[in-house]
């Protein structure tokens, strides 16, 4: 039986190793488009290394012992040994390898802690632009407040620039993420999250909310587009200049939980609510006035229905 | 009344009603074959009033095995919807439950239920006592698992699932969440806990106090001791998720603001309470495990365990550890660069006591003489495929390398490969090994190997790509995707991992069925020939209800291997042997919290207040009675003689 599956049991494991090989380099947190997502990858390189080396250390031992020892035929009775029962010696060495390599992984861990807490050293000298990211069940609303303008459902920045991102959400607890450009960090109310993230290459990327926060929490994602330097500024004079104003009116209909589609505004919801500052009251007091009640099931589902199909005509225009 | 039944009872969709029918024929089956054979008696008798620790530990695994099922086609049920983009076989809404349900049902009602099956079938044998400290505890604590976990699996037909998931954050759970789903989960959950809060207390009282004569702390088996370090874990931990749960049912039910977003309520709070009970959870299931393959390892190495002093010191620190660790669970919430490199640390520190474990098993092997039989196969197909688990496990506790994993397939990925490569493996290595303990006959050597070779591979198969998923940025709990993500070659492959599981868990089923059949009876104590613990000791395969005729005396570790090599043999004189009597208030009590929480679940209170006067009853009851029911009985030298002396023939 054992031996029967073994060329199976290899073939098996050759492809899947085949597959992380190849897969590797196409995979978005392998293939970082910002200083922050290259530190990470770095790090994730870093530690990838070590955990090889463990692993083909384990492993051969482990084939060794199990190929060597197993119960046979023409089983060799003086390597039987079976009163061995410890060895001080070898039991210290492999207390103190992993403790050797827990210091060689949390120094460059804490480093990289400290160092995405500052905006990135390349263009230390640029001052970052400010983006609030808020989420609102099941959308990002991002909000410019020195050049007063809103978006939702993407966010444009220059290129090479560092930009703080100061997440927050509406009400559930969302998690803000771009793989390629960087970490994520969680956007909760009441609370504010400094996020410094840089693209280095014009495009557009993924982003989403990670954090499951019910039913609309897969359709919550944003296009993170990286433009060029004056490409973005014709973008903001010609936003500030011809899309519509923020109605409070507008602004509490996306506290209503769905999807909606791509949207900019020429000015930013913080004169309305400051989600940084508001527990959350305002969106479930804007869910009361709409009707929209906890606890009733049908409504709820219905709702669903309606933004499910209102995500799929969602079309993407941000150029 | 009719019109609650009509509301809740889920008949909107096929799959459902399929699942209702086929719950409904099952019923009527086993009333129809209970009844047919006259066996209702004998069921309440020998098993629903039992206190033996077997009889319950037996119950354990087999609610457990019925759970595991359960949760297997939940599991399924997502990669079908996950196999190609654009899925349309589930509704958000629908995946949302099974995910919920399938996270809660594998840790809550399948993993620590089959762990405690097995430490009370085999704890108090291995530590040569009669049963545990508190049989009729023991009776309650099983009793109100079972019906914590009927509580939470009704939702499925009546009134709907919990859909915040298994972690049940708020304010999700309490503003985003509709119907009675999450109020299912709070009591369900409540209830069950009750019971392993009882066991932890019942198992610590039963080490510490009733071992056999010449069993010290340091001769005890390690199966024992990764019991005893769990049951304190237990004790410590528990109180915490029943008071969060606690919380958010007021918030749920009586509207209190403790973790809402208005009016002051604090979701993080929900977070690091749930956590702080949630990391000692996982050890909860894992510790025991550890313990078994270290068993198993050393039974067919044929070899005593390496490093038995270390291992003991790992597993104490261990369980230290895994207290101090919870904020790794949201390093992504902001917290300080200095807050995120203390928990960055104390998370990765644990790999060094399960370092040190697994070279000693490594260690074990050497020099050992192994046969590889089906329990072995599981322990020692452990070791690779949980180390994949462990290596993943420090690359998640590297807190700022986690910014790209938290909430991703890697997490999933990771989580599986140690729950499954580390707890699952177990509770199947024990299962087949203890197998002819609780049953008197093994399973099937052939159709156990089929079992383990397409579990593991496509445990495998299942899981790897799932870090390569994380990698390429796919979020859990998605219900779907797009093509235009990239994602539809790694879930293929996934999906067909999970259905040879699904193939691997039908075999092993088939082979209960088929051993009970075919498989030569066993007869004597020591089935496998190679036990080196005192469960082995047990003069017949299925020990007998007082477990020992004379209470073995033990001279070291390993005390029934030394007592093989002794082999000498004493004139026996039996004495009789006081047992404790049979009681029916523990599963009284246990449907009448059933029917509080249900009460509690819909907010109907004369129900609420029914079960909860049931239970003030059963308790009175008890109160009143104990000292008859604790008189117990004794049984007679020539019951005694009588089962022992079928062995020899």
């Amino acid at each position: 039986m054992f031996k029967k599956f073994k060329p199976l049991i290899s073939v098996v494991m050759g492809l899947l190793f085949l597959i992380v090989l190849s897969g590797c380099s196409e995979l978005a947190v392998f293939d970082p488009k910002g200083p922050n997502a290259e530190t990470l990858r770095d790090l994730i390189m870093y530690s990838i290394y070590f955990m090889l080396v463990i692993m083909i250390v384990v492993y051969v031992l482990f084939a060794f012992v199990i190929v060597k020892f197993r119960d046979r035929k023409n089983f060799n009775e003086k390597d039987h040994e079976p009163n061995i029962h410890g060895s001080t010696k070898l039991e210290i060495i492999w207390t103190l390898i992993p403790i050797v390599i827990i210091i060689a992984l949390s120094i460059p861990t804490v480093k990289v802690l400290y160092e995405l807490e500052q905006p990135p050293k390349e263009t230390a000298h640029k001052e970052p632009i400010v983006i609030h990211a808020t989420s609102a069940d099941w959308k990002w609303i991002f909000s410019y407040p020195e050049e007063d303008i809103e978006t939702i459902n993407y966010v444009n920045v220059p290129e090479d620039h560092p930009i703080l991102f100061k997440i927050t959400s509406a009400d559930s607890m969302s998690s803000f993420w771009v793989p390629q450009i960087g970490g994520q960090e969680y956007g909760m109310p009441g609370m504010v999250n400094d996020l410094y993230l840089q693209a280095d290459e014009p495009g557009i990327y993924d982003g989403m909310n990670s954090n499951f926060t019910g039913e609309g929490m897969t359709h919550q994602k944003f296009n993170f587009v990286a433009l060029e330097e004056d490409e973005y500024q014709n973008w903001l004079k010609d936003t500030q200049e011809n899309a519509p104003e923020l109605t409070e009116e507008t602004y509490e209909k996306l506290m209503l939980p769905e999807t909606v589609e791509e949207l900019t505004f020429s000015n930013t919801h913080l004169d309305i609510v400051d989600h940084g500052v508001d527990s959350g009251e305002y969106a479930m007091k804007i869910r009361e006035k709409y009707g929209i009640e906890v606890g009733v099931q049908d409504e709820e589902e219905n709702d669903q229905e309606e933004s499910d199909s209102t995500d799929e005509s969602n079309s993407h225009h941000h150029h | 009344m009719f019109d609650f039944i009509k509301d809740n009872l889920i008949l909107n969709d096929p799959m459902l009603i399929g699942a209702n029918i086929s719950i409904l024929l099952s019923v009527i089956g086993i009333v129809f074959i209970l009844t047919y054979f006259k066996k209702w008696k004998w069921l309440w008798t020998e098993w629903l009033t039992t206190v033996d620790h077997k009889k319950i530990g037996i119950m354990y695994i087999i609610a457990a095995i019925v759970m595991l099922f359960r949760g297997g086609v939940d599991a399924l049920l997502m990669r079908a919807q996950l196999t190609v983009p654009n899925n349309e076989f589930l509704t958000s809404h629908h995946y949302n439950e099974i995910f919920t349900t399938h996270g809660t049902i594998m840790i809550i009602f399948m993993a620590m239920p089959f762990v405690m099956g097995l430490m009370n079938v085999v704890v108090p044998l291995q530590i040569g006592a009669r049963d545990v400290a508190f049989p009729y505890l023991n009776a309650l604590s099983f009793w109100s698992f079972f019906f914590g976990a009927i509580l939470f699996n009704i939702s499925f037909v009546f009134g709907g699932s919990p859909d915040a998931g298994w972690t049940n954050y708020a304010p999700l759970a309490i503003e985003g969440s509709t119907g009675p789903g999450i109020n299912y989960y709070l009591l369900g959950l409540q209830i069950s806990g009750i019971g392993t809060l009882l066991t932890g207390i019942n198992f610590i009282v039963t080490i510490i106090k009733m071992r056999a004569p010449g069993m010290t702390l340091l001769r005890m088996p390690m199966f024992t001791w990764t019991s005893l370090v769990t049951a304190f874990i237990i004790v410590f931990a528990f109180p915490v998720l029943t008071v969060t749960l606690a919380l958010m049912t007021f918030d749920r039910i009586f509207g209190t603001h403790f973790f809402t977003l208005a009016d002051g309520g604090m979701p993080m709070l929900w977070a690091n309470l749930f956590w702080i009970w949630g990391h000692p959870e996982v050890y909860i299931v894992i510790l025991p495990a550890f313990g078994i393959f270290s068993e198993i390892i050393s039974a067919f190495a044929r070899k005593t365990l390496f490093g038995y002093k270390s291992m003991v010191i790992s597993i104490v620190t261990i369980s230290f550890l895994s207290f101090l660790v919870w904020v790794h669970h949201f390093f992504t919430m902001g917290g300080s660069a200095a807050v995120n490199s203390v928990f960055s640390i104390t998370t990765m520190a644990i790999a060094i006591p399960t370092g040190i474990k697994i070279f000693n098993w490594l260690l074990t092997l050497y020099k050992g003489r192994i046969e590889f039989s089906v329990p072995m196969l599981w322990s020692v197909g452990f070791i690779p495929t949980f180390l994949i688990g462990g290596v993943t496990g420090v690359m998640l506790g590297m807190a700022a390398a986690d910014f790209q994993y938290h909430n991703s397939y890697f997490l999933v990925a990771h989580f599986h490969y140690t729950l499954i490569a580390g707890t699952v493996f177990a509770c199947f290595a024990g299962f087949v090994f203890w197998y002819p303990k609780m049953f008197g006959h093994k399973l099937n050597e052939r159709l156990g190997k089929w079992t383990f070779w397409f579990f593991t591979i496509g445990f495998n198969v299942c899981f790897l790509p799932q870090f390569l998923l994380g990698f390429d940025g796919m979020p859990r709990r998605v219900y779907t995707y797009g093509p235009e993500d990239g994602w539809t070659g790694l879930n293929v492959i996934s999906t067909i991992g999970g259905i040879g599981m699904g193939i691997a868990f039908m075999i092993l089923v088939y082979n209960v069925y088929y051993s009970f059949r075919y498989s030569k009876r066993e007869t004597t104590g020591d089935v496998w020939g190679n036990g080196r613990t005192l469960e082995w000791a047990t003069t017949t395969a299925v020990a007998p209800h007082y477990n020992f005729a004379v209470v073995p005396e033990v001279k070291g570790y390993d005390a029934f291997w030394l007592m093989k090599q002794e082999k000498q043999k004493e004139k026996i004189e039996y004495k009789p042997i006081h047992m404790p009597s049979n009681a029916g208030t523990p599963i009284v009590m246990s449907a009448f919290f059933f029917v509080a929480g249900f009460g509690l679940v819909f907010k109907l209170w004369w129900i609420a207040i029914l079960g909860g006067i049931g239970v003030l009853a059963c308790l009175a009851v008890r109160s009143l009675r104990s000292h008859k029911e604790d008189e117990g009985y004794y049984v007679s030298v020539d019951e005694i003689l009588k089962t022992e002396e079928k062995k020899e023939a």
